[in-house]
C-alpha cells in the first residue's frame, strides 16, 4: 500500500542579492523530487551537506510550504486545514536531541502533549500509563518521568524524542539526521530502537542521514540527492552493490572500510571542487561540473529519472556506458 | 522559596544601608546649603537654623542621628516645606504616584506584550513594521512633548466634544484627571516592551523545540503560548522589574505638567534646594522599590523556568 505520494516536489527560498537596490533569486533547495513511499518501507535519504535532505523531510511534513508539487497521503492531498488531522499519523524526530526539547517541560510531558493534544479524552492516569509504557519501550527508566531535558544525556534526549514520535502510533516517522549528533557508541544504539519499533508498529520510515553506513543498516530503499535532484533511486543492495551514477559511485568509494587491506586496495574516485551553489545551479545536469564522465549533452538536457533495472531510478545520460567500463 | 526570599531580604537591609550611607554623604559634598537663599540671612539667623536642625553638630553625629531616626521610621523634617516631615511629603505623594504608576505599569504590559507578539508572529509584515515604527516613535519622543500634545489635543481642540479631559489639574484624583498622565507615563513603556517582546518572540520561535512542538502537530495558538511564551518572556520580566519601580515613584516631568501632587517632583526640587532630608527620603523608597521589584523579578524567573533553583 503506497503511504506517501510526493510528485514533481519543489522547494524555493527567495535569496535576496545585491544589497539595497538587488532583487531576489530562488535558492532551489528542491527541485522536482518524485518518490512513493509503501507501508512497513524505510527509505535513507542521503547527500552532501545543502543538497536539500532536511528541506525533502520538512516539506513532506508540511512544516515548509512547496512551491510547487505535491505530497499526498493515503493517495489524497492534504490542504493545510487537514494538517493537523494528517500530523497525527506522520511524525518527525530532529536533529539537535536536546534543543529540540521545550527546557521548561519534564520528559513525561514533552511525551504527553502528543496525547493531550489528540486525545483529549485520557484520563490523566492513562497518559501517565501510557507515557511510561513508551519510555519503557525506548529504553528510558520510567522513573525519570519528572526530569526536564538538561538532566538526560543526548542519547538519552534523543529517546525522549523517539518516544514522543512514537506515542501516536503513527504511519510514518520522518528521521531528520536523528544519530549525527550522537556519539558513535550511542549511533547504534538508537539506530538498532528504531528499526525495532519500525518493525513492532509496523511504520514506515524516512531516514535522513550524510551517514551511508547508518543508511545501509537501516533502510530498505536508498535516495542520493545532489542539489535539490534525486542522483538515484534504488533498494538498497543493489544501490550498495552496484551503484549507477557517477555521484552514488563516488559517495560509496569514499566510505571507510574497517580493513586496513581492503581501504588501501579499493578503487577511489576523488570528486574535485565542491557542490555549486543552488542559488546558480549548472545547465542540464547539475552534478557534470564535478563528474569525470561529463560529455557534451550534459550541460544541455536535464538527464531524466531512467530506469537502470527493476525499482533501481538513475538520473545520468550516461549511466549505460560507465556501466560497462567498470 | 520561603528561605530563598527571606534570605534576600535580609540581604536588601545591607544594601539599603549602604545606599543611604553614600547618599548621606555625596550630599554633604555638595556645594551650598538649604539655608543659602538669593537674598543672604543674617548669620544669627543662619546659625540658629543651623542649631534647629542639628546642621552645627560634626557630620558623623548627624549621620548617627539620622540613621537612629530611621530606624523609627522617621525621616526627619523637610527643610523647605518647612511644615511637614518628609515623612508625610512622602505618605501624601507616593499614594499618587504608585497609584499613576502601576496604572501606567498595567497598560504598559497589557498592550506592549500583545502587540510584540502580534509583530513578531508576523515578521517583516506591514502590521510588523506599523507596530515597530509606532513603538520607535514612542521611545523617541520625550514625554514633556507627548505630555503637552495630549493635552493640546485633549484639553484643548477637543474642548467641546465628548473627548475632553481635564488638563493641567488634579482634582483629588478623579477618573477623568488621570487619563492623560497614565497613558503618558504609559507610552515609552509600551513601546519598550513591545520592541523587547518581538526581538524574544522572533528568537522563540526559531528555537529547535517551538519547531518541534509545530511538527507535533499542535495548534499555532498552542505553540505559541505554550512553548515559544514562556521562553520569550524572560527578558521582558528583567526588563519590568526596574521599570515598574521606575513608574511608581513617578515622574518629574509628567507631574509638573500634570500638576499632580506626587513625589517625582521631589527627586529634582529637592536636590536643587539641597532639601537632604527629602532627597534621602525620596531615594530611600526607590532603591527599596528597586531591590524589591528585582526580587520579584527572580521569583516570576523561576516560575517562567521551572530550571532555575533557589538554594
Amino acid at each position: 500500500m503506497t503511504l506517501l505520494s510526493v510528485r514533481d516536489l519543489k522547494v524555493h527560498f527567495p535569496v535576496k542579492v545585491g544589497g539595497v537596490f538587488g532583487h531576489s533569486v530562488p535558492l532551489k533547495a528542491v527541485d522536482g523530487v518524485s518518490f512513493d513511499l509503501a507501508a512497513g518501507e524505510t527509505l535513507g535519504i542521503v547527500g552532501e551537506s545543502g543538497c536539500g535532505k532536511s528541506t525533502l523531510g520538512r516539506a513532506i511534513l508540511h512544516l515548509l510550504p512547496p512551491t510547487a508539487g505535491t505530497v499526498a497521503w493515503l493517495g489524497k492531498d492534504i490542504p493545510p486545514s487537514a494538517v493537523h488531522e494528517m500530523r497525527r499519523e506522520m511524525q518527525v524526530v530532529f536533529q539537535d536531541p536536546l534543543a529540540s526539547l521545550d527546557p521548561r517541560m519534564t520528559a513525561g510531558d514533552i511525551i504527553a502533549e502528543p496525547l493531550r493534544n489528540y486525545h483529549s479524552d485520557l484520563g490523566r492516569a492513562e497518559i501517565t500509563a501510557r507515557v511510561q509504557d513508551m519510555m519503557a519501550k525506548v529504553g528510558l527508566l520510567p522513573g525519570m518521568i519528572n526530569r526536564y531535558p538538561h538532566e538526560f544525556s543526548g542519547g538519552q534526549c534523543q529517546r525522549i524524542g523517539i518516544a514522543r514520535a512514537m506515542i501516536l502510533r503513527p504511519k510514518l516517522v520522518v528521521c531528520d539526521e536523528p544519530v549525527s549528533a550522537l556519539d558513535v557508541s550511542i549511533r547504534a544504539q538508537v539506530v538498532n530502537l528504531l528499526m525495532s519499533l519500525q518493525q513492532e508498529f509496523g511504520l514506515s520510515l524516512i531516514f535522513i542521514s550524510h551517514d551511508l553506513s547508518v543508511v545501509r543498516h537501516i533502510s530498505h530503499r536508498v535516495m542520493v540527492l545532489y542539489l535539490g535532484r534525486i542522483m538515484e533511486l534504488a533498494d538498497r543492495d543493489s544501490l550498495y552493490a552496484a551503484p549507477r551514477h557517477p555521484y552514488t559511485q563516488a559517495l560509496i568509494a569514499a566510505v571507510p572500510i574497517p580493513d586496513p587491506d581492503k581501504e588501501r586496495a579499493k578503487r577511489r574516485i576523488i570528486l574535485t571542487g565542491d557542490p555549486p551553489s543552488p542559488l546558480n545551479p549548472p545547465s542540464g545536469c547539475v552534478f557534470r561540473t564535478r563528474c569525470p564522465h561529463a560529455t557534451a549533452i550534459c550541460s544541455q538536457a536535464v538527464p531524466p529519472l531512467d530506469s537502470a533495472g527493476p525499482g533501481h531510478a538513475v538520473a545520468c545520460h550516461n549511466w549505460p556506458e560507465i556501466a560497462a567500463s567498470l | 522559596m520561603g528561605p530563598y526570599v527571606l534570605r534576600r531580604l535580609l540581604i536588601a537591609i545591607p544594601t539599603l544601608w549602604a545606599i543611604i550611607t553614600v547618599c548621606f554623604f555625596l550630599m554633604r559634598l555638595a556645594p551650598g546649603g538649604p539655608f543659602d537663599a538669593e537674598a543672604p540671612v543674617a548669620p544669627e539667623v543662619l546659625a540658629n537654623l543651623r542649631a534647629r536642625y542639628n546642621l552645627d553638630e560634626p557630620l558623623f553625629t548627624q549621620y548617627w542621628h539620622y540613621l537612629g531616626g530611621l530606624l523609627q521610621g522617621d525621616f526627619g523634617p523637610s527643610f523647605k516645606y518647612k511644615d511637614f516631615s518628609v515623612t508625610e511629603l512622602i505618605a501624601q505623594g507616593l499614594p499618587v504616584s504608585a497609584q499613576n504608576g502601576l496604572c501606567a505599569a498595567i497598560l504598559a504590559v497589557l498592550f506592549g506584550i500583545p502587540l510584540g507578539i502580534a509583530a513578531a508572529l508576523k515578521q517583516n509584515s506591514g502590521r510588523d513594521h506599523a507596530v515597530m515604527g509606532v513603538a520607535m516613535v514612542g521611545i523617541v519622543i520625550p514625554t514633556f512633548v507627548t505630555a503637552h500634545l495630549l493635552l493640546l489635543i485633549f484639553g484643548v481642540w477637543l474642548k467641546d466634544t465628548a473627548f475632553h479631559l481635564p488638563a493641567g489639574t488634579w482634582n483629588g484624583g478623579a477618573l477623568p484627571n488621570r487619563i492623560l498622565p497614565v497613558i503618558c507615563l504609559a507610552l515609552p513603556f509600551v513601546a519598550v516592551i513591545a520592541r523587547i517582546m518581538r526581538g524574544s518572540m522572533i528568537e522563540a520561535m526559531r528555537t529547535n523545540y517551538v519547531r518541534t512542538a509545530r511538527a507535533k502537530g499542535l495548534p499555532f495558538r498552542k505553540v505559541v503560548m505554550h512553548h515559544a511564551l514562556k521562553t520569550a518572556l524572560t527578558p521582558v520580566v528583567t526588563y519590568l522589574g526596574p521599570a515598574i519601580a521606575f513608574l511608581l515613584t513617578g515622574s518629574m516631568v509628567i507631574e509638573t505638567v500634570f500638576q499632580l501632587p506626587g513625589i517625582g517632583r521631589y527627586f529634582v526640587q529637592g536636590a536643587l534646594n539641597r532639601d537632604y532630608t527629602l532627597v534621602m527620603g525620596v531615594t530611600i523608597i526607590s532603591a527599596a522599590l528597586i531591590i524589591f521589584a528585582n526580587l520579584i523579578v527572580d521569583v516570576i524567573y523561576g516560575v517562567l523556568d521551572p530550571r532555575v533553583r533557589y538554594e
